[in-house]
């Protein structure tokens, strides 16, 4: 009889532990990290040669350009 | 660093659809993929308004926010990109957007969803720059040219500007006050209210 309830015990000691080791059901939303491809930055190819001021003088005078009052007043 | 924006003059566009033409023909876009659009209100009326509208490259891109497999990057000049290899077209950036940015080719016998296309401002992608997997996944790469965005260049009208955020708005606030225009600009009074619609001052009303 006694061995009998030691196995019970023994059977039912994990079911009753399982309770402890219940994880929380709540999802915590984090923000993601880019997960692709690292890219490069747009002066650093064979036209630019990593060259940072050659490109941002390049960008700056088409920026320029779209402003027809300058545009039409230095021609 | 200059961070890029696209800003359209609504007062100036003639619903030519160029910078529509402009971008498809720049990066080869197949049909049924439309990376900017013209949208126009109260066609047909007298004073209808047109406006062109692609992705925007929010600061606060709320596609970038909910991609499930963060396939979005940022670039230093503040163009929102994505990496191809990567997209499950689940669609969930599509739904986000406010501008319908996000398209996505129908490929295959049933019309399945392919992966997300969308305006780079000509910036192409992760892959390396002017090589081929770039144009044939994201386009041409105007930007590492030294270029603008096609769409913007080709505008007629220059009612659509792209480029350095600090230097387009300087040329739209040159221009609102060459043409004299304030409360009338389009848009104004959905934003700020109308002066005519105020309530007329009831007696004994505070002031």
């Amino acid at each position: 009889m006694r061995k009998l309830l030691l196995v019970a015990v023994a059977a039912a000691l994990p079911l009753v532990a399982a309770g402890c080791g219940e994880k929380p059901t709540v999802t915590v939303y984090k923000q993601g990290q880019y997960q692709g491809k690292p890219d490069k930055q747009p002066w650093d190819n064979e036209q630019f040669k990593g060259d940072k001021v050659a490109w941002e003088k390049a960008l700056k005078a088409r920026n320029v350009g779209q402003n027809e009052y300058e545009r039409v007043a230095a021609h | 660093m200059a961070r890029m924006k696209f800003l359209a003059d609504a007062e100036r566009c003639i619903e030519c659809n160029g910078c529509v033409t402009a971008c498809k023909q720049e990066h080869d876009i197949p049909w049924g993929v439309n990376r900017r659009r013209v949208v126009t209100l109260n066609d047909g009326t007298p004073g209808e308004k047109s406006i062109s509208v692609a992705c925007m490259h929010c600061s606060d891109a709320p596609c970038m926010a909910v991609c499930p497999v963060d396939v979005f990057y940022k670039t230093s000049e503040g163009i929102v990109l994505h990496d191809k290899d990567l997209c499950i077209g689940c669609g969930y950036c599509f739904y986000a957007c406010p501008f319908g940015a996000p398209q996505f080719p129908q490929d295959g016998a049933f019309g399945l969803r392919g992966k997300m296309d969308k305006c780079t401002f000509c910036a192409g992608g992760p892959e390396p720059d002017f090589s081929a997997a770039e144009f044939t996944k994201y386009g041409r790469n105007r930007i590492a040219e030294g270029k603008l965005p096609a769409c913007a260049e080709m505008c007629a009208t220059k009612a659509l500007l792209g480029g350095d955020g600090d230097v387009i708005a300087d040329i739209y606030r040159r221009r609102v006050t060459t043409r004299g225009k304030g409360s009338e600009v389009w848009g104004w009074g959905t934003a700020y209210g109308k002066p005519e619609s105020k309530p007329a001052a009831r007696p004994g009303a505070k002031s």
